[in-house]
């Protein structure tokens, strides 16, 4: 609507500056009157009775003001899980208790036993090793395939063979059809390993209890603050709603983890009454490697079945799916409804059918991280269907040409429907952009060097903006999906938009406000956007699942076009036309076929100052909200090549370069849009060649807790990434757009893998591809 | 027994009583509430904590505030100009979007400035390898190298 060309512009980014000179206010920043410091004293192992937790002392340290365990919060509620999924035999998916501070048992490691608080933080760590906890250790249950044996130990004594759901999706019978009648069959097994998502920000909460008017406030390190507050007030400690103010201030990153209520948000809210002051508790980074939910962990077998064409037809997946110990929020739908659903791919696979286990394990609990199921879903398609191509010696690009999916919609056989897309042109974009076609010379000259080159594709697809409600409610899902905004006009024509999506480093306030100021055609100085506090927010489902701009973006839409239709309303008054006479076009309220017009501003202020204004037919002011429930699912997909050096002596693996076509539908901001892609790259390379979280299979320790024992991604590890896009506008909202956050995570650890397989010679290697498993699969090999 | 330290911190003499075990980057956020020093790990590995002592780039949950009594320290907070103005680092990052949640940028910026002062002429292999010490999850590394080469140019 507006002439500023704000659409599909580089706008630099509103948030930047406070950023950048050190004037974000994060929740450890936040310090409040009477502020005090909180510890959790956690379970060094990873299964075990508490025989008794003793306090006494602790109580009695300097400075300490509370000390709280599990038998002190008897009374309030366990963590819930936010997803019913049914077991294929029609029972229910299992739900033990996961209490706030461990009762009887003890977890896994990092389990909060006790909080101890205190007047300084120095003086609750000291006061917190005075508790004195008697644990009688059991043995644990750690590794997916181990806890499902018989004879494992039981995590919950609700289940007794350690799983929580076997769900199956799909038609089996059609697929075990297909497969016997099928030319060949390509079948992997392989393990999708396990992640620890690292926001650089650990979580953090601060919670401060009123007596005055019996409210709570927590600032909260979360993506979804009244999620938190619904699931906390109505599910846990049953306060009132509308008592409780959660306020997500600058969140330093999320990626899935910070979605969730955990244990300590509710503890803190809980024990600021007991102690009548503000309590804070920021986790160390120790305590984020134990206790921030983890991502992935699945252990698969796939078979994709094809006719002597090489087209497919049809796939069958058996997968284990690690929980870890208790069922955080998301859990359950993760390695399910985001998963199976997904097995389609970019392909016309006429029959799919999966079945998977959802198993507890003494581990971390274990929830959505960037891509959330889809990034599992891409891996097992994307390489069983390199695979397929080298088994029938068939171009990798040819294979899966022969199979893409070109007419839209398209139902697919697990479930969802495809409302646009054009595989083909981002593979063809992607095969220009990574020189393909000088390929081979590379290789050569690699080969000079005594290096293995390789090239590796991968063509996913995600579904995000998340979720029609009705079909994730048929789905399981105990909550709607939809988002509420809010435009907030102000008598001088400036707007402040609340939305319920949250931004962690998305930049919302910059992408959001290109939208409001195309739409209304002024500058977009005059747009500011607010998030993250449900004292000034309507509602909010929050921001996962690249959904913010598709559902948020689009709520706001709707809110902006009521704000319009008044200011018509107004316009047609003061102008004495007829309302359908009156067009809004940059920023201007005109007489169609008149030089006769009102800008938005004037229209404001007449709003706020009615003095000639239609006061019978309607009410002064300038502020609408909406709610948008999205019809169906958005389908971002791409293409993506990546080619590897690697060096046959060492097995270090060096990506030469990493090639990424997306298809987001339209683009508000290419340059923030880039940047999501860069760093979804980031981890899934860190995936593909360097992350894996690790426990002691027997004790079920954490290996991997600290930077120096868990591989992240640093800029020498990573290449410079070379990106495009093609665009098929979503069809179903007014924006036209399908998400970005999760693609780059989604699609790139196929293509990593799907090189250093093709440069080794190999069938498989497991993830994370370190220069150790690289050079064993090499040692393997001779 | 608390200890008395003394220091100048972006260009102001400060001085407070600590605990002796107090770290510098919680005398930064905590005694002079300057929370533009962010503390991502326990280990010294993620950098976010970078600020400057004499000059160079130090990770300050890495050092006791005892061990920078005397010292010249500046912050995140200290570098732009008193107008408001960016430093160079800063405006690059800004331009080349080198920034996404904004947690571990103190620390980049900070290392980054550090950096190009030591290696006046950067290629992309020396910007990597010179923010080995600085973990970013957000941005994939990509534009904050973008940021730093641009920067170089305009701090020569």
């Amino acid at each position: 609507m507006g002439d500023m060309n704000l659409i599909g512009a580089s706008v630099k980014r509103k948030e930047d500056y406070r950023f950048l000179t050190g004037a974000g206010t994060y929740t450890d920043d936040v310090v409040l009157p009477q502020q005090t410091y909180a510890v959790f004293v956690r379970s060094p192992h990873a299964h075990a009775k508490l025989r008794a937790v003793r306090t006494d002392a602790a109580k009695k340290a300097p400075g300490v003001v509370g000390v709280f365990t599990g038998a002190d919060t008897a009374a309030v509620g366990g963590l819930p899980c936010g997803w019913l999924i049914t077991s294929k035999d029609g029972t229910p998916m299992k739900e033990p208790a996961h209490p706030i501070l461990a009762k009887e048992k003890v977890r896994h490691v990092g389990d909060p036993v006790a909080i101890v608080i205190a007047e300084t933080y120095a003086q609750a760590r000291d006061a917190a090793e005075l508790v004195d906890v008697d644990y009688e250790v059991l043995p644990a249950a750690v590794d997916v395939r181990d806890a499902v044996k018989p004879g494992a130990p039981a995590v919950h004594a609700e289940a007794p063979d350690n799983k929580c759901y076997v769900w199956g999706h799909g038609d089996a019978a059609a697929v075990d059809k297909a497969f016997k009648a099928a030319h060949h069959v390509t079948k992997l097994e392989f393990a999708n390993n396990r992640l620890i998502p690292n926001a650089i920000e650990p979580r953090a909460a601060n919670a401060v209890y009123s007596r005055a008017d019996d409210s709570y406030t927590l600032y909260v390190a979360n993506q979804n603050p009244h999620v938190e507050r619904l699931l906390m007030t109505a599910f846990v400690l049953g306060l009132p709603e509308h008592k409780v103010r959660v306020v997500a201030p600058d969140v330093g990153g999320g990626f899935g983890s910070k979605i969730f209520l955990y244990a300590e948000d509710v503890v803190l809210t809980w024990a600021s009454k007991q102690v009548n002051r503000p309590v804070k508790w920021t986790a160390e980074r120790s305590e984020s490697f134990m206790t921030d939910a983890h991502g992935r962990d699945h252990y698969t077998v796939a078979e994709l079945a094809l006719d002597k064409d090489g087209r497919f037809l049809a796939m069958r997946v058996h997968t284990l799916a690690n929980l870890g110990a208790y069922l955080s929020t998301f859990a359950s739908s993760v390695p399910t409804i985001l998963y199976a659903t997904l097995l389609a791919g970019q392909y016309t696979t006429p029959a799919i059918y999966a079945e998977v286990t959802g198993v507890f394990t003494n581990t971390t609990p274990v929830d959505a991280y960037r891509g959330a199921g889809r990034p599992e879903a891409t891996y097992v398609v994307e390489r069983l269907v390199e695979t397929a191509a080298r088994d029938l010696k068939m171009d990798p690009a040819e294979i899966r040409r022969r199979n893409f999916i070109r007419s839209f919609p398209y139902a697919t056989p697990v479930g969802l429907t495809y409302d646009t897309g054009n595989y083909e042109k981002t593979l063809d974009a992607v095969l220009k952009l990574a020189d393909v076609a000088g390929y081979a010379k590379r290789k050569e000259e690699s080969a000079k060097k005594g290096l293995l080159r390789g090239i590796g594709y991968s063509c996913y697809i995600e579904a995000c903006g998340l979720a029609p409600s009705n079909i994730a409610g048929a789905l399981g899902a105990r909550a709607g999906l939809f988002e509420a905004g809010e435009v907030r006009v102000h008598p001088t024509g400036k707007v402040t938009i609340f939305t319920g999506s949250h931004s962690h480093g998305q930049g919302h306030e910059t992408t959001f406000a290109q939208v409001v100021a195309d739409r209304l055609g002024i500058p977009i100085e005059d747009v500011d956007i607010q998030h993250g506090d449900t004292g000034k927010i309507l509602f909010g489902m929050g921001t996962y699942g690249s959904r913010s701009l598709a559902v948020g973006g689009t709520a706001i839409v709707k809110a902006l076009d009521k704000v319009v239709n008044k200011g018509k309303k107004i316009a047609a008054h003061l102008m004495e036309a007829a309302e359908a006479d009156i067009e809004f076009k940059n920023g201007f309220f005109q007489v169609a076929g008149t030089d006769k017009k009102k800008a938005f501003a004037e229209i404001a202020l007449t709003a706020y100052v009615p003095h000639n204004y239609p006061l019978d037919k309607l009410e002064p002011g300038l502020n609408e909200n909406a709610f948008y429930d999205p019809t169906n699912f958005t389908y971002p997909a791409g293409s993506y090549v990546c080619e590897v050096e690697v060096d046959p002596e060492t097995g270090v693996v060096r990506i030469d370069r990493f090639s990424a076509v997306d298809d987001f539908g339209n683009i508000v901001n290419p340059m923030i849009v880039e940047g999501q892609v860069h760093g979804g790259l980031a981890q899934g390379i860190g995936q593909a060649l360097l992350e894996g979280c690790r426990y002691d299979p027997e004790t079920g320790q954490l290996l991997t807790g600290t930077y120096q024992d868990y591989a992240m991604p640093r800029a020498d590890d990573l290449p410079a990434y070379q990106v495009g896009t093609e665009k098929t506008p979503c069809t179903h909202n007014p924006l036209g757009v399908k998400g970005c956050g999760e693609a780059g995570a989604i699609g790139s650890p196929a293509a990593v893998m799907n090189a250093i397989t093709d440069a080794l010679g190999v069938r498989d290697v497991p993830m994370p591809a370190t220069p150790q498993t690289v050079w064993r699969a090499i040692q393997a090999k001779r | 027994m608390p200890v008395k330290v003394s220091m100048t911190v972006n260009g102001k003499p400060v001085t407070a009583e600590v605990e002796p075990r107090t770290l510098l980057a919680t005398f930064i956020r905590e005694t002079l509430r300057l929370t533009g020093t962010h503390v991502g790990c326990d280990t010294a590995q993620c950098g976010a904590c970078t600020v400057h002592l004499n000059g160079r780039a130090v990770k300050s949950c890495n050092i006791l505030a005892s061990q920078a009594d005397g010292a010249d320290v500046v912050t995140i907070e200290g570098i732009a100009r008193a107008d408001g103005t960016l430093h160079p680092m800063q405006e690059a990052f800004r331009q080349h979007h080198g920034l996404q949640c904004g947690f571990c940028t103190p620390g980049m910026v900070m290392s980054a400035i550090d950096l190009v002062k030591t290696t006046p002429n950067p290629t992309e292999q020396q910007i990597r390898e010179g923010l080995d010490g600085n973990l970013c999850r957000c941005t994939g590394y990509h534009n904050i190298v973008k940021a730093i080469q641009a920067a170089s140019a305009a701090m020569r």
